[in-house]
């Protein structure tokens, strides 16, 4: 039989809410027993992704940030969905040192982070829809 | 180390408000940045400020930003040590880091930060070097 179990997660896009959410995330990924870095992969990939959403698909605006964690057998499935402005070119977005926000001081590292830190990563985004950024670990 | 402890301690420039995000010691003219919560982009907003502050009002050479009381740095933290730099590089200054933790190492080297940029074990260590040279 398979083992899965479901997280589901709104929060206002306010950066304050970015350790919020990878401390929620950590949380629930702990029932799998993972290792401190296995840990601190998620909570540094989950912080990119919200992080992410608040800065460029809402501009520091309002708007509310889904985050859905599921696990299945070993595996973590997590998804950050924004409803904000989408990505124009993303791979150009995903190109490491690429920041559409040089002013703010984004150091363009935000999806190589998530790259190297998780198994698998998809993102999705229509423009003026929003984007969904997908990802998946291994457990060992 | 409470809150009262630190207040006293630090004699040189401190901040010390609601949600205090890092403490400031300057030491000759290198500033430490001694972080006390995550770097990432919700504390990276003042702590960038606060830093800016002193770094152009103090005339700072030298930067060390110290993990010791932080555990955890995403790609914002990136943004804030590199804009840093900028600002210090021009006049000669250095960067270092102190006091990190194996997953802010990893961030680190896998941004290839060090290569701008010296790490320490503590903040002694840094200033030493820094005053040395």
């Amino acid at each position: 039989m398979d083992y899965t179990n479901e997280m589901l997660l709104e929060i206002d896009s306010q950066s304050r809410n970015e350790s919020f959410a990878r401390m929620v995330v950590a949380g629930f990924v702990a029932q799998l027993d993972p290792t401190i870095e296995e840990i601190a992969d998620i909570k540094t990939a989950v912080s990119e992704a919200v992080t992410n959403a608040i800065i460029h698909g809402y501009n520091n605006g309002p708007g509310k940030v889904k985050l859905s964690c599921r696990i299945c057998n070993h595996e973590v499935f997590i998804e950050v969905t924004d409803t904000g402005k989408g990505i124009e070119d993303i791979e150009k977005a995903m190109e490491p040192l690429y920041t559409s926000r040089p002013e703010l001081e984004r150091s363009g590292m935000g999806f190589s982070f998530m790259e190297a830190f998780m198994d698998d990563l998809k993102v999705e985004s229509k423009l003026g829809e929003g984007t969904t950024v997908k990802m998946k670990k291994l457990i060992h | 180390m409470d809150k009262q402890e630190r207040k006293r301690k630090n004699t040189t420039v401190m901040q010390l408000r609601e949600g205090v995000k890092a403490d400031f010691e300057i030491v000759n003219r290198c500033l430490v940045v001694k972080l006390l919560e995550d770097l990432d982009h919700h504390n990276a907003v003042s702590i960038r400020e606060q830093s800016d502050k002193l770094i152009t009002g103090k005339n700072i050479k030298d930067i060390i930003f110290d993990f010791t009381g932080s555990e955890f740095m995403d790609s914002s933290g990136i943004g804030v040590i590199m804009g840093r730099y900028k600002k210090v590089i021009f006049t000669g200054g250095k960067v270092a880091v102190t006091g990190v933790n194996h997953s802010v190492d990893r961030i680190f080297r896998l941004s290839g930060l060090y290569k701008i940029i010296h790490k320490f074990e503590t903040i002694d260590d840094a200033v030493k070097k820094f005053n040395n040279n």
